[in-house]
């Protein structure tokens, strides 16, 4: 089982419930966010093309926040989902340094924290807290080794594309476009 | 022309707009260890070659600092953790696949044998000290008998803990600057050129001193080259690592690091160097500090501009 968040670029409005959700959801610290949402404007006029955006941590199969993880804090959960244990991070800050989305933060209590796919929601049989919300609902999870689920379907029949593939981190994060 | 504007909602203090997560804890621990691994990797050396009455400074008493910065290193360290209380997980764990936890286990191994080092020259320095107790005495006798086993050990880990000091950058593919191989053979010889330059401040024997000056010549033409060779590789590289390396070629860290690290740090004190050993008079003083200065800043610029390159996004 590898879960997966499917984000259909052409149906965000950029109203940011999914942030709103999850700082609620998930008792995000005030000034903080697990999630957000990007405008980027490519181009050059008079062809430019603008695309929006939520993104979050994206729970990579080759995650280097693991990798470099001296405690074992940061490890993979059912599903490849990358969590912390916030009981075993000595917050030392190398998991934040290695992310090249910048998911990771760290919580004022003193480990560090992120998107975890609302794992506490997905044991109870609910989507996560943003997918749930979305008004236009453009966001979709489920399980890409199920060739009948809604992410893989929309993977076999749309246009996609993950942040930085470059960066060799294997996202299960992917943008409809 | 490419263009992205972003526009974010993103609001993560320390990481939005610009990384900004690892503080001067990390560099003065950096330079210190890879100055305690300098100092110690001597010191190995010249024990093994039986060197001792050679290069007293080098063996005894430039070491004697040796257990104070890798625990000021430590202290440091902690200090940047967000979870402090709970630093003693760093030993509930070897993940060979993170090198900040290799690091930690090699410290663990070199700060003992450092104190280990310093008890047995203490007499010599302090010729009144004595040990009060008969079983400190016997344990005195027990490592003076393995004296040369330990020396291998440490030289092993002196090296191993300066290639760490720039591995723990290199690591991290997410920031361009540091994801280069380089950072590991640099930091070392940078680390082993601020104890070259230590030995010299301490050393009272003129043979000595003249000896270190020529290893730090050396030392600091080897990161020169290195230091050419990482721009050489940044540039032929991809958009990010040429990125990366225009903060250097141009960008805000142009003057602090040409200026502060590579001419004050490198080039300087070498012409100064090289001057004494052609029999000018220069105080010995000026080309050590400014080596370990140098040493100091270039740890600081890196791991600043490291944190401030990122990849296109
Ligand atoms: S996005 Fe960052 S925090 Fe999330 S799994 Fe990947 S590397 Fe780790
Ligand atoms: S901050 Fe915590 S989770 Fe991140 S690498 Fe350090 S110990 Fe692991």
């Amino acid at each position: 089982m590898r879960y997966a968040m499917v984000i259909d670029t052409k149906k965000c409005v950029g109203c940011s419930d999914c942030v709103v959700a999850c700082q609620t959801e998930n008792k995000v610290p005030i000034g903080y966010a697990r999630d957000w949402v990007v405008e980027v404007t490519e181009g050059t006029y008079p062809h430019l093309q603008m695309e929006i955006r939520s993104e979050r941590c994206n729970q990579c199969e080759n995650a280097p926040c693991v990798r470099c993880c001296p405690t074992g804090s940061s490890h993979y959960s059912t599903g490849g989902i990358v969590l912390v244990k916030p009981r075993r991070c000595i917050g030392c800050g190398a998991c934040i340094t290695s992310c090249p989305y910048d998911a990771r933060f760290p919580h004022p209590k003193g480990h560090v924290d992120k998107c975890t796919f609302c794992d506490h929601r997905i044991k109870e049989g609910n989507g996560p807290a943003c997918v749930e919300v979305c008004p236009t609902k453009c966001m979709y999870f489920g399980n890409l080794d199920d060739p009948g689920s809604e992410v893989s379907k929309l993977l076999r029949q749309r246009r996609y594309k993950t942040l930085i593939p470059e960066a060799g981190t294997k996202p299960h994060l992917y943008f409809l476009t | 022309m490419r263009e992205e504007v972003i526009i974010s909602g993103r609001m993560n203090p320390m990481i939005d707009p610009q990384l900004n997560i690892w503080h001067w804890h990390i560099p003065l621990y950096l330079f210190l260890g890879g100055l305690a691994a300098g100092i110690l990797f001597f010191a190995a050396l010249y024990t093994i070659q039986g060197k001792e009455k050679l290069y007293p400074a080098a063996v005894k008493r430039a070491p004697f600092i040796t257990p104070f910065i890798l625990v000021i290193g430590l202290l440091a360290l902690l200090l940047d953790l967000n979870n402090k209380p709970y630093f003693w997980q760093l030993y509930t764990t070897l993940r060979l696949e993170s090198p900040m936890s290799w690091g930690a286990w090699t410290l663990m191994v070199v700060t003992p044998i450092s104190f280990i080092w310093c008890a047995l020259n203490i007499r010599e320095i302090f010729p009144s000290f004595d040990w009060k107790y008969g079983w400190l005495k016997w344990l005195e006798t027990f490592f003076i008998k393995y004296k040369i086993a330990m020396s291998w050990v440490l030289l092993i880990f002196s090296v191993i803990l300066g290639i760490y000091t720039g591995i723990l950058f290199s690591a991290f593919n997410a920031r361009p600057l540091w994801n280069t191989s380089i950072l590991g053979p640099l930091f070392l010889a940078s680390g082993l050129s601020t104890g070259a330059a230590y030995i010299m401040l301490v050393s009272r024997s003129h043979a000595e001193r003249i000896m270190f000056s020529k290893i730090d010549i050396v030392l600091i033409g080897i990161e020169l080259f290195l230091i050419i060779h990482m721009f050489m590789g940044f540039l032929a590289s991809t958009q990010v690592q040429i990125d990366a390396a225009s903060l250097f070629l141009g960008g805000p860290y142009t003057a602090i690091f040409w200026v502060f690290v590579v001419f004050l740090g490198m080039i300087l004190p070498a012409i100064l160097e090289v001057l004494e050993l052609n029999k000018f008079r220069v105080p010995v003083l000026v080309p050590g500090l400014l080596v370990l200065f140098g040493g100091l800043m270039f740890r600081f610029v890196i791991a600043y501009a490291g944190q401030a390159s990122r990849w296109l996004y």
